[in-house]
């Protein structure tokens, strides 16, 4: 009964809230939690099926970089360039999963493999210097005016808490229809024993491929969100390793195989990061990654369900799942 | 037509081979025997070029002292790695292991951020050029060169011709019978990470002498590194081998005709067209 009425009562207080209490910085803090928490959950999507994918920074730097250069060098509306980021990121996504579904590269070999993706993102952005700016980063020009509709731009950050607020919903939805489709079924066959799952009628390549590209095409629109709500985008903060390892860590802390595990997650990472930065000022440099490290490890070791998948295991007593 | 330009990049494509090979073969060692991929592997030649940077730099003390101090350094942090977080995992999902030491990647970035800030620091040591008939040969990559092959050809005489060598290639080959042979895995672990550890902290000593110090620096080596081990086959000494020539050239041949970066998106597509066609690494045999 709960599990109907809660999401119902926790998306009206989301709603309710900006009307109750809106200052900027809090505002702000939700917004950007939002769009992570909708990354993070994107890559929990595959992550969850044991497909530790390490090329989402990949994903999302193709997302932010297509719709901010899509923009400045044609005037193609977001609207536009966001799907056509999608596009290229699922592109991608196809042709490095294909050949390694095929050709059975799992587990280690697949997250460095996707490794290597991130790294080629990352490395290109930086490369083509003329191009992108290189790494002094890039920003997409401004409409007249401020905020405009068609160029996907707003000033005032309401508007940014509904789009993204809407956006994360969306995102939780997506999952909790995957979690309950037949593909989840076959996905945690094949994550179980590939050969098996073969036998048994799972066509392993094309269930792989369709989760993949979902998970490529959602990351991909968070990349792109986050470049039209921050204005500026670099190779280092939308691409590579880095942006890959920190969407496993806030996933794999809030708990990857429950549904607001990444959401959990981004709220602490992102609350942890700017605590610090309040906290220690400009001399915190360096702090967050230095506790999320150390918590990434300490959770993987111990409690390696997560918070919130531990919290659950211990409110249901259910069995214990991974 | 001969190009004096292509002659030497090939020939620093070469040198630079030398110094991946020792990367991947310290990575390699590692994955074949405890199975485990050790992510944080560049930054552990991080701490070490550090270490050499304080050592040489701040407190004077001799360029070789301080090489072996290093050694020992990196070769004991290998040791506390594998204690605190790998000997915990060992059971785990192998995905786990790899992300587990993917929080100490970001630990050890973090670590040096904190203790040493984000400025580039360097030896100040200037090794002399070697110019041979046009072509400018930096003396500190041959010696890295050089270096590098003979740590490669005492670690393969190591494992070949001595007790624990034979015991480590052992294992590499079957886990679960070993222990049944009387040896103790445990023991064996944790020499194969003082191992694995001690080739990082040469690695540093011989990157120190070529690259500015920063913590970032492991970003620089550490995907090429693991590109270069799934390429010859995780776990395949001999293919990281050739693996890591085969990546330098490419690095260094398209690096002369446009930036340095190309060159590495080069050495990364390369990477991946070759794992559709030879997935299970170079020298894999064919099924």
């Amino acid at each position: 009964m709960t599990n109907r009425v809660l999401p119902w009562i926790v998306g009206a207080v989301l709603i309710a809230l900006p009307f109750v209490y809106s200052a900027p910085y809090p505002m702000h803090l939700m917004v950007v939690v939002l769009i992570w928490s909708f990354a993070y959950t994107s890559w929990s999507v595959m992550g969850r099926f044991g497909l530790v994918s390490l090329g989402h920074g990949g994903f999302f730097g193709v997302g932010a970089y297509s719709t901010a250069l899509l923009w400045n060098y044609y005037h193609l509306s977001p609207f536009l360039g966001i799907p056509i980021a999608m596009v290229l990121a699922v592109t991608l996504a196809i042709v490095v999963t294909y050949p390694c579904s095929r050709f059975r590269i799992t587990g280690h070999y697949f997250a460095l493999v996707t490794l290597a993706l991130s790294a080629i993102v990352q490395q290109v952005a930086t490369a083509s210097r003329n191009i992108t700016g290189g790494s002094l980063g890039y920003t997409p020009e401004r409409a007249q005016g401020g905020g405009h509709i068609l160029a996907f731009q707003f000033t005032d950050k309401l508007t940014w808490y509904f789009i993204a607020l809407g956006v994360w919903a969306v995102g939780l939805f997506v999952r909790w229809r995957v979690d309950h489709s037949m593909i989840a079924y076959a996905l945690e066959a094949i994550a179980e024993d590939e050969d098996a799952a073969g036998a048994a009628g799972v066509n392993v390549t094309s269930e792989k491929l369709k989760i993949t590209a979902l998970s490529a095409a959602m990351t991909a629109f968070a990349g792109g969100m986050y470049c039209q709500y921050q204005m500026f985008i670099s190779p280092d903060t939308v691409s590579g390793i880095n942006v890959s390892l920190q969407m496993v860590f806030a996933a794999v802390v809030g708990g990857i195989y429950v549904l607001p595990g990444p959401t959990v997650g981004a709220i602490i990472t992102i609350l942890l990061a700017e605590g610090l930065r309040i906290f220690f000022g400009t001399g915190a440099l360096g702090w967050d990654n230095l506790v999320y490290g150390t918590l990434l490890v300490l959770f993987i070791i111990f409690l390696p369900q997560g918070l919130v998948g531990a919290a659950w295991t211990r409110l249901t007593g259910a069995r214990r799942t991974a | 037509m001969f190009d004096i330009y292509l002659l030497e990049a090939a020939i620093n494509g070469i040198l630079l081979g030398g110094v991946l090979a020792l990367l991947a073969l310290g990575l390699n060692l590692i994955f074949g025997v405890i199975d485990v991929v050790w992510i944080c592997y560049a930054e552990l030649i991080m701490m070490g070029m550090y270490g050499m940077f304080y050592m040489v730099s701040v407190f004077h003390v001799p360029f070789l002292i301080a090489a072996l101090l290093t050694i020992v350094l990196v070769a004991a942090m290998g040791v506390v790695l594998h204690l605190l977080v790998i000997a915990p995992l060992l059971n785990a999902a192998p995905i786990n292991q790899l992300l587990a030491t993917g929080g100490v990647l970001a630990f050890l970035q973090a670590l040096a951020t904190v203790m040493f800030g984000i400025d580039f620091r360097n030896l100040g040591i200037r090794l002399p050029v070697i110019e041979v008939s046009d072509m400018y040969i930096s003396y500190a990559r041959l010696l890295a060169f050089g270096t590098a092959l003979a740590a490669m050809v005492a670690v393969y005489l190591f494992l070949s011709r001595t007790y624990t060598g034979t015991a480590i290639r052992a294992i590499a080959q079957d886990r679960q019978i070993m222990p049944l042979m009387g040896v103790d895995t445990r023991r064996i672990y944790l020499v194969t990470s003082a191992i694995g550890g001690g080739l990082a902290g040469l690695a540093a000593c011989l990157l120190v002498l070529q690259y500015d110090v920063h913590p970032f620096i492991g970003l620089t080596f550490g995907p090429i590194t693991f590109m270069i081990c799934v390429l010859g086959g995780l776990g395949n000494m001999i293919g990281g081998f050739v693996a890591a020539f085969v990546f330098a050239e490419i690095i260094s041949v398209a690096g002369l005709y446009m930036d340095l970066e190309w060159g590495y998106v080069f050495a990364f597509v390369f990477f991946i067209v070759m794992m559709f066609i030879r997935p299970r690494g170079l020298l894999a045999r064919r099924q």
